[in-house]
């Protein structure tokens, strides 16, 4: 009898707690609701990191390989497989070196920005906490990068450089971590000056604790939501200097370099430039469409703003 | 006051320029092997590539030479192509004039359509028509140039059969003859420019429509239509000017592009067949060329932004 009446109380308290999770001072749960749109969009991205991870597995034939009977092919079957999307001007299995190109296209442009958010959000974090010269002397250079086109600065590294994988990765990264170095200080800045960082000053913490326990994880969603819109840029940009014949160097299969080799193709009535073209679109048509979805409906406009 | 602020913004659009040019110097400067190797080859001498390299002036410090540099370049001597030995002045000259003509022609007809395009999309925010402008202007400027212009050849090109698919130009042809073979590249450029132009547009107009005179007018009830035109389009002029010159800036990147799918002989593809054969001369002098017309093209946004908004007029 006691033990069912300790039961029963267990059971009221708990029930008393439950509804102090419906209390309204009780932080309201974050959950990000998309459009139909917005589901799309996560489900095509998905898509394509699922063929980042397992493309050369999957793959029919391999993106070097020239199987077909002749360049410029349609769709068709010989005694080695199918050609779902048919051949290129060598030849070669244009969905297989989609596929394969999958991992060059993303594969780069997510490194270099992963790189770019590094290098961006750890100079800006600097520059907002410390202030003075070394605001100062980074914003600066900063300024001067920005103010010049990206494709030119491309272009002027690969001229002196010449073009290869790490190149092209350093150069994005440099490149577009001078924007996520102006998002960063903008938001570090405004959030050292919040109370809440001022009473864990008064309390005595550290530089260090501040910036890992009030700074970045204020910063983070704007910044996540910024990263979309980065990596788009920076597959733009990879893509482009690949389709110059700048960047990913043949026989590697990347999406840009594809349109470029197959364009010529395009007078035979050959849809082989237009398969790669129309997965970068894809791509990034989806990220976009993604972020732009989340900023609509969560903090995430500062970022948009200062695109 | 204001016209300290303009001017002071044009200081800092010239520092801007003398740090690019920095950049532009260091950065194809850097390059491992030297000039007079390079010219002289394998069976040199050390006394005949001490020679040429005394010629070049390369012996001397890097900012002597930097200066040597931007002087000759300031004053119209652009150098010498290492590839061919043809003066750098001569292989622009032309290819200047149709890179120009170019961006002239895809800015008369891409500004009156955007801005009559974003006008007419922020008059009806939120119905279809609104929408779906947004999603084609969206979709528009997440994909790369080439796409479009790929997918336009195909279209107008190979299936229709109604313009060539490269704007091969002879020199002679009359004004039909010129414009039909321009006609890819304009359309691509357009297209491209057009739809961040269309997005900028209706994002001004839609922030000016938030303010409080418009809502007094709206409880006036002043027609739809006339609060447009009467109120809000005259106080976006000076955001749409901005985005107007920060639209043909963005051209900059876009003729790189069109120009080589094309093959138009203009100045972004001489740059690039410069970028294949390293002809670094050469793609210093583009270089220059084009990013000093991004600058002055930013640095005009910045003047009309800060001569159309009474608040950026008195600096705090």
């Amino acid at each position: 009898m006691a033990e069912e009446t300790t039961a029963k109380k267990e059971e009221e308290v708990l029930a008393q707690l439950d509804s102090f999770a419906e209390l309204p001072d009780a932080p309201p749960k974050r959950r990000l609701k998309l459009s139909w749109v917005g589901k799309l969009a996560v489900a095509v991205v998905a898509f394509w990191l699922v063929i980042v991870a397992i493309g050369p597995y999957i793959a029919p034939f391999h993106e070097m390989d020239m199987d077909g009977d002749d360049s410029f092919l349609d769709a068709h079957s010989n005694e080695y497989g199918t050609f779902y999307l048919g051949t290129d001007y060598l030849g070669r299995d244009t969905l297989s070196r989609i596929i394969f190109g999958a991992r060059n296209t993303i594969g780069i442009s997510l490194v270099a920005t992963l790189f770019a958010y590094l290098m961006g959000i750890t100079l800006g974090i600097l520059a907002a906490v410390k202030g003075g010269w070394i605001d100062m002397g980074i914003s600066r250079v900063n300024d001067a990068i920005l103010a010049l086109p990206t494709i030119m600065l491309g272009l002027i590294v690969i001229a002196a450089l010449g073009s290869s994988i790490p190149i092209l990765i350093g150069t994005a990264a440099v490149i577009y971590a001078t924007s996520v170095f102006r998002i960063a200080r903008a938001l570090g800045q405004d959030i050292m000056v919040q109370d809440f960082v001022e009473a864990a000053r008064a309390r005595g913490e550290g530089v260090w604790w501040i910036i890992k326990s009030e700074v970045l994880p204020n910063a983070a969603m704007p910044l996540a939501t910024d990263f979309g819109l980065r990596l788009v840029f920076v597959v733009l940009f990879i893509s482009s200097l690949s389709f110059l014949g700048l960047g990913v160097q043949p026989p590697a299969s990347d999406w840009g370099s594809m349109v470029r080799e197959n364009l010529q193709g395009l007078t035979y009535g050959s849809y082989a430039a237009i398969w790669p073209a129309l997965a970068i679109a894809t791509f990034t048509i989806a990220i976009n469409l993604i972020v732009d979805d989340v900023s609509a409906k969560s903090g995430g406009m500062l970022a948009k703003k200062m695109v | 006051m204001m016209m300290q602020m303009v001017l002071r913004r044009i200081a800092i659009g010239f520092a801007t320029l003398i740090v690019v040019s920095i950049i532009v110097f260091l950065a194809t400067s850097i390059l491992p092997g030297d000039v007079a190797q390079i010219i002289l080859g394998q069976s040199a001498t050390p006394e005949t590539l001490a020679a040429l390299r005394a010629e070049l002036g390369m012996d001397l410090p890097a900012y002597m030479r930097y200066f040597a540099w931007l002087g000759n370049m300031a004053s119209g001597d652009l150098g010498i192509s290492k590839a061919g030995g043809a003066t750098i002045a001569s292989l622009i000259g032309g290819r200047f004039g149709n890179t120009m003509m170019m961006a002239g022609f895809v800015a008369l007809i891409s500004i009156p359509i955007s801005i009559a395009l974003g006008l007419w999309a922020a008059m009806h925010p939120g119905t279809w028509l609104d929408r779906s402008v947004t999603f084609c202007t969206l979709s528009l400027i997440s994909v790369p140039e080439f796409f479009i212009a790929t997918v336009l050849v195909l279209i107008l090109a190979v299936e229709l059969h109604w313009l060539p698919s490269t704007a091969y130009m002879t020199g002679d042809e009359n004004f039909f003859q010129l414009m039909k073979a321009l006609a890819m590249p304009l359309i691509t450029l357009v297209i491209v420019v057009s739809a961040q132009m269309i997005r900028m547009t209706r994002a001004g107009i839609l922030n000016v429509m938030n303010s409080p005179y418009i809502e007094m007018a709206i409880l006036k009830g002043v027609p739809k239509g006339r609060i447009i035109l009467r109120h809000a389009f005259f106080n976006a002029i000076g955001p749409i000017v901005n985005v107007i010159a920060l639209n043909l800036a963005y051209l900059v990147s876009g003729v790189v592009i069109v120009e080589t799918i094309f093959a138009y002989p203009g100045l972004a593809k001489l740059m690039i067949d410069g970028v294949q054969t390293r002809d670094l001369p050469l793609v210093q002098a583009c270089a220059m060329i084009f990013c000093g017309t991004y600058v002055i093209l930013i640095l005009t946004a910045d003047v009309a932004s800060i001569l159309s908004n009474p608040r950026l007029r008195q600096p705090k």
